[in-house]
């Protein structure tokens, strides 16, 4: 089989940048992509044990350590599989080749009649002393993986496509597994002080009376930046709360009061993102949908946390960042060193499923540790900061248009409205710290530009309809002018894009008269998706019975337009609340490395995807966030979720695909259309709330 | 801030520390036990993370000071672990590999043991009604209950 050479390998092309034998019989295999509770770790350790037949007990797995490790980009996009998987699988298939090249030497086999077991080297039949490690030191592992990998054939694996147990999974259970429990020695503990909004300046802060109360605390201030350190993590969080009360903040300096308005007032252009054919000129009846989804938080369980040290010159952070290496660059930029004096090291965090704080809060150690030189400092982020100061996840208005004529779409139009969707620190030409924006001397205000579809589109992200249709026509709008923070939250712009899409399909099929799925299928030229969705569709039992209040739904995608795909069918019960019951979703995620991970990435999808729609929102008031705790923001709980069953449909032949993102946006859509079938209402803002069917019910 | 004297009873062992008695338990506990398998969450009561023991029952650790658990047996995740019955449940956890990133998981296992201990068949619903207090964003829901039911099961086989 040929594989193309993931981008990994073009910054990273030795075999040791990735593989080192170390001599106590054990394998260290090196990754940029990190462990954020998506089963990487694992997928990773399946995918070079299979290659390189041995053990994974045997392997110890550095990720996310910028001096150690391969330079790749974050773990987002649902690419570690496709991306730093495949470099893995050629790295260790690599050093396989070139080990066994001196095995036969030694051997004086051929190297075709090698076989290895564990590690173990055997000609033929016959078992011999030789192992890797043995053989480790005469092996020059800076040779170049590409001219020495020859991976295995798919028939050929034993690990991968099993479903293998997470490694890590025990260490998160019961023991102190994650960054927040990383204690160094003579660590002191910061808090920051919490502005209202980003934007307000501190006005007032009169802190005379605390060094009495608390005389072991160093306050450190910076314009409107300020923070404590104390040996105590307890006294750290007293002297902040006492702290508060001692300062004022200017004043709110208004905002939106509604995305439509904050659509409205901004004067961004409209950029064309792709254009087939002549949807002006297309016959057909119009059909037209407009969605709002609102902006989302991204409501990690833990609240964002590092631990940052200076010593001569240089800064070592310990976070839970998915872009590690974004993050030192940034952090180089901020302190104006070289990125050479950055180190940034990974340690697990609580899944965050985006750009969340937990770089911001990075910064602010970084902040903190330089007025204690030498000295470990730990920051942990408040829940207020983690809702209201940590980007948002873009509220968004997209429009949908098609033209139908004779059972056939014609011109399909759509334009997806928002601010952008990744900005990432160091992005757009500034640092994009939230407590920079509040030093004295604060870096110039870069400008978040949208991901571009040829990376995968932001705001666009999976806007293009997979349906076989002559005239279509992309669009988007990125609003600049709000004063909002906004970056990279699951599956970006594809949640909406895809509820406004499989939404207006829906809506299609009511107008003409057609079955969802049918009509669905006759505009399918891709077999994969017509795949998924008929499996979906036989596992709901399509088009079911009905019944008072109950209502089958269904969405389609193909994540990106070129990753995985899933279909999925939702069942809702309306009576005096909206129940998502019953969920079914089939998956195509080519080669199949962990069929239980996809499983489990693909439940979870569902339900975070089911808690947005029927639940999320955070609220907004003029310039300010004023969602703050889980009691305005609601989630997804034991009580509510639905049943889920999810088939993968393995394609071994074919590249494997990550599934992380890929259920989001079906999911949203199959829900809404569910909600259709069993009220005949329609709900285009988000989300599906029983007031929101009310109030649709009585208009 | 005023340190004072406490002794806590905490898995088993008479713990002596000297803290403010504003302090959260929560921050005893990891801190001055370097206890660190309860986790910290909201800090305000509303998402379970830092669930632990308290006389056999859930309670919310960062909501609770020093002063309303003196006297009283405390038992966390570090010595959960370690019973029967929270090593079945670990083990059901990673059968059923229930969990994404893991972090409810410490609170949600605490919640469990002391359901199983009181009832040891519980129905599924009771399952989701003790657990239902429990925050997971990862969406590992459907997997934690039926790693909780199996354990009730096996228990209810084994007499
Ligand atoms: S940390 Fe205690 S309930 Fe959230
Ligand atoms: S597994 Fe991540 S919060 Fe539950």
């Amino acid at each position: 089989m040929t594989i193309a050479s993931p981008p990994s390998l073009t910054e990273n092309p030795q075999c040791r940048d990735w593989i080192d034998l170390s001599p106590n019989g054990r394998v260290t295999l090196k990754s940029g992509k990190v462990e954020i509770g998506q089963g990487i770790a694992t997928a990773l350790v399946q995918i070079a044990a299979d290659e390189l037949d041995v053990d994974p007990d045997r392997f110890d797995l550095i990720a996310g350590h910028t001096s150690l490790g391969p330079v790749e980009a974050g773990t987002s996009s649902s690419l570690s599989v496709e991306t730093g998987g495949q470099a893995v699988r050629l790295a260790a298939a690599a050093v396989r080749s070139l080990l066994l090249d001196e095995a036969a030497k030694l051997l004086q086999a051929p190297k075709t009649e090698l076989s290895v077991d564990n590690g173990r080297i055997s000609v033929g039949e016959r078992a011999t002393d030789l192992t890797y490690w043995a053989l480790a030191p005469t092996v020059d592992l800076s040779a170049p993986v590409l001219g020495h990998a020859n991976p295995k054939a798919p028939n050929e694996r034993r690990l991968v496509g099993t479903s293998m147990a997470r490694i890590d999974l025990l260490s998160k259970v019961a023991s102190a597994g994650f960054i927040h429990d990383l204690d160094l020695p003579n660590m002191r503990h910061g808090r920051v002080l919490d502005p209202p909004a980003r934007g307000r300046r501190l006005v007032i802060l009169d802190d005379t009376s605390l060094n009495a109360a608390f005389p072991n605390v160093k306050i450190v201030r910076d314009g409107s930046f300020v923070g404590v350190l104390a040996a105590r993590e307890d006294e750290a969080v007293q002297c902040m709360a006492a702290l508060r009360m001692c300062a004022q903040w200017s004043d709110a300096e208004g905002g939106p009061h509604s995305l439509a308005e904050a659509i409205a007032a901004d004067s961004s252009s409209v950029e064309e993102v792709f254009c087939k054919g002549d949807t002006a000129s297309a016959e057909g009846r119009v059909v037209r949908t407009e969605i709002e989804r609102p902006y989302l938080a991204h409501a990690s369980i833990a609240p964002s946390c590092a631990i940052a040290r200076w010593r001569e010159g240089c800064l070592e952070v310990h976070s839970h960042t998915q872009a590690g290496h974004d993050l030192k660059s940034a952090l180089a930029m901020a302190f104006n060193i070289e990125p050479a004096k950055v180190t940034v090291i990974h340690h697990a965090g609580a899944g965050t499923y985006g750009h969340s704080g937990q770089d911001d809060v990075a910064y602010e150690a970084a902040l903190l540790a330089r007025a204690v030189p030498g000295e470990a400092v730990r920051v942990l982020w408040s829940r207020f900061a983690d809702f209201a100061l940590s980007p948002l996840g873009p509220g968004m208005v997209v429009t949908a248009e098609a033209k139908v004529a004779a059972g056939r779409i014609t011109a399909f139009s759509i334009q997806s409205v928002g601010q952008a969707h990744v900005f990432r620190p160091g992005r757009g030409g500034t640092v994009n710290f939230i407590a920079a924006e509040r030093l004295s001397a604060p870096p110039p205000k870069g400008i978040a530009s949208d991901v571009p579809l040829s990376r995968g589109g932001g705001a666009d992200r999976n806007a293009n309809p997979l349906y076989a249709i002559p005239n279509v026509h992309v669009s988007k709008r990125v609003l600049h002018d709000l004063p909002y923070r906004t970056s990279a939250l699951r599956a970006l712009g594809g949640y909406a894009n895809i509820f406004a899409i499989e939404t207006l399909m829906d809506d299609i099929a009511i107008e003409i008269g057609s079955d969802p799925i049918t009509l669905r299928l006759s505009h399918l030229q891709d077999k994969r998706a017509a795949t998924v969705l008929e499996e979906a569709a036989s596992m709901a039992g399509w088009p079911g019975v009905s019944v008072e209040g109950e209502g089958l739904g269904v969405g389609l995608c193909q994540y990106k337009n070129r990753s995985a795909y899933c279909a999925v069918v939702a069942k809702v019960m309306c009576g005096e609340q909206i129940r998502l019951t019953q969920v079914w979703a089939a998956v195509d995620a080519g080669e199949a490395i962990n069929p239980d991970g996809i499983v489990n990435q693909i439940e979870g999808g569902i339900v975070q995807s089911a808690s947005w729609t029927l639940l999320e929102r955070v609220a907004l008031t003029g310039d300010a966030v004023s969602t703050h705790d889980w009691g305005s923001y609601p989630i997804m709980r034991f009580s509510e979720v639905p049943e889920i069953e999810v088939r993968i449909l393995n394609r071994a032949e074919l590249p494997p695909l990550g599934v992380g993102e890929a259920a989001t946006g079906a999911t949203a859509a199959a829900i809404g259309n569910a909600v259709r079938q069993a009220l005949g209402i329609r709900i285009r803002k988000l989300p599906i709330t029983r007031d929101a069917v009310l109030a649709a019910s009585a208009s | 801030m005023q340190a004072k004297h406490f002794v806590l009873s905490i898995n088993g062992k008479q713990c002596s520390v000297a803290v403010d008695p504003g302090t959260a338990l929560l921050y005893i506990i990891r801190n001055d036990l370097d206890l660190k398998g309860t986790r910290i969450g909201c800090g305000e009561g509303n998402c379970f993370s830092c669930t632990l023991l308290v006389e056999g029952r859930p309670q919310q650790s960062c909501s609770l000071t020093a002063a309303a658990v003196e006297g009283k047996s405390i038992e966390t995740i570090e010595a959960i672990r370690d019973t029967e019955l929270g090593q079945a449940l670990i083990a059901s956890f990673i059968t059923e590999q229930a969990g994404q990133c893991g972090y409810c998981l410490a609170g949600i296992l605490a919640s469990a043991k002391a359901l199983l201990e009181r009832q040891p068949s519980p129905s599924r619903n009771q399952i989701v009604a003790a657990i239902d207090g429990h925050l997971c964003r990862c969406g590992a829901h459907n997997r934690i209950i039926r790693a909780i039911e199996k354990v009730a099961f096996g228990r209810r086989m084994a007499g």
